[in-house]
């Protein structure tokens, strides 16, 4: 199962609010 | 560590998952004072942050922490048992590593927090007279001993 990352952190937080998930908020410098 | 399965699987069952890239989202580092990769912050369905680490960490280790992370969540909205469940299986889980102490500390205080009975406290002492001798959360643990 690959990681489905949200690029949009509004998106995320509305997404965390609507289904009570925590965010995950994972800050990188290595390729993408 | 996020190729690795389980954490994958864990991560998309557990989290909403968001990715920031220094070069395309400085804002972002800015926004939320991240000063080094890599950064990871865990934050409460309400936004409110509740965990971070930075640095890599191998596979158990880092899994450790995401687990930590979601018990301080739980602890932090009140929700004592599911707190105490969280750490309590970090603290006897022998992959937890260095957060196993902390986690010990923390089964002592959420359950202590749900019930009010301080011999929770006084239990959590006396398990750290055995186990995690020399960390640090012994030592604040230390205080509750009968």
């Amino acid at each position: 199962m690959e990681i489905q990352w949200q690029r949009d952190i509004e998106a995320a937080q509305r997404e965390a609010s609507q289904t009570g998930k925590p965010l995950l908020l994972d800050f990188t410098a290595a390729p993408l | 560590m996020y190729p690795d399965p389980q954490v994958a699987n864990f991560i998309t069952e557990s989290f909403v998952p968001y990715r920031a890239h220094v070069k395309e989202q400085p804002e972002a580092f800015e926004r939320f004072d991240v000063q080094w990769t890599p950064t990871v912050a865990i934050r409460d369905a309400a936004g409110t942050e509740r965990h971070r680490f930075e640095g890599y960490l191998p596979v158990p280790d880092f899994m450790a922490q995401l687990r930590l992370g979601l018990a301080h969540a739980a602890r932090l909205r009140g929700d004592w048992a599911d707190a105490e469940r969280r750490y309590r299986e970090l603290a006897e889980d022998s992959s937890a590593g260095e957060v196993a102490p902390e986690a010990l500390y923390w089964t002592g205080v959420s359950k202590y927090k749900g019930t009010g009975d301080p011999s929770a406290l006084a239990e959590t002492a006396g398990n750290f007279k055995t186990r995690f001798t020399d960390s640090p959360w012994a030592k604040k643990a230390s205080v509750w001993a009968q």
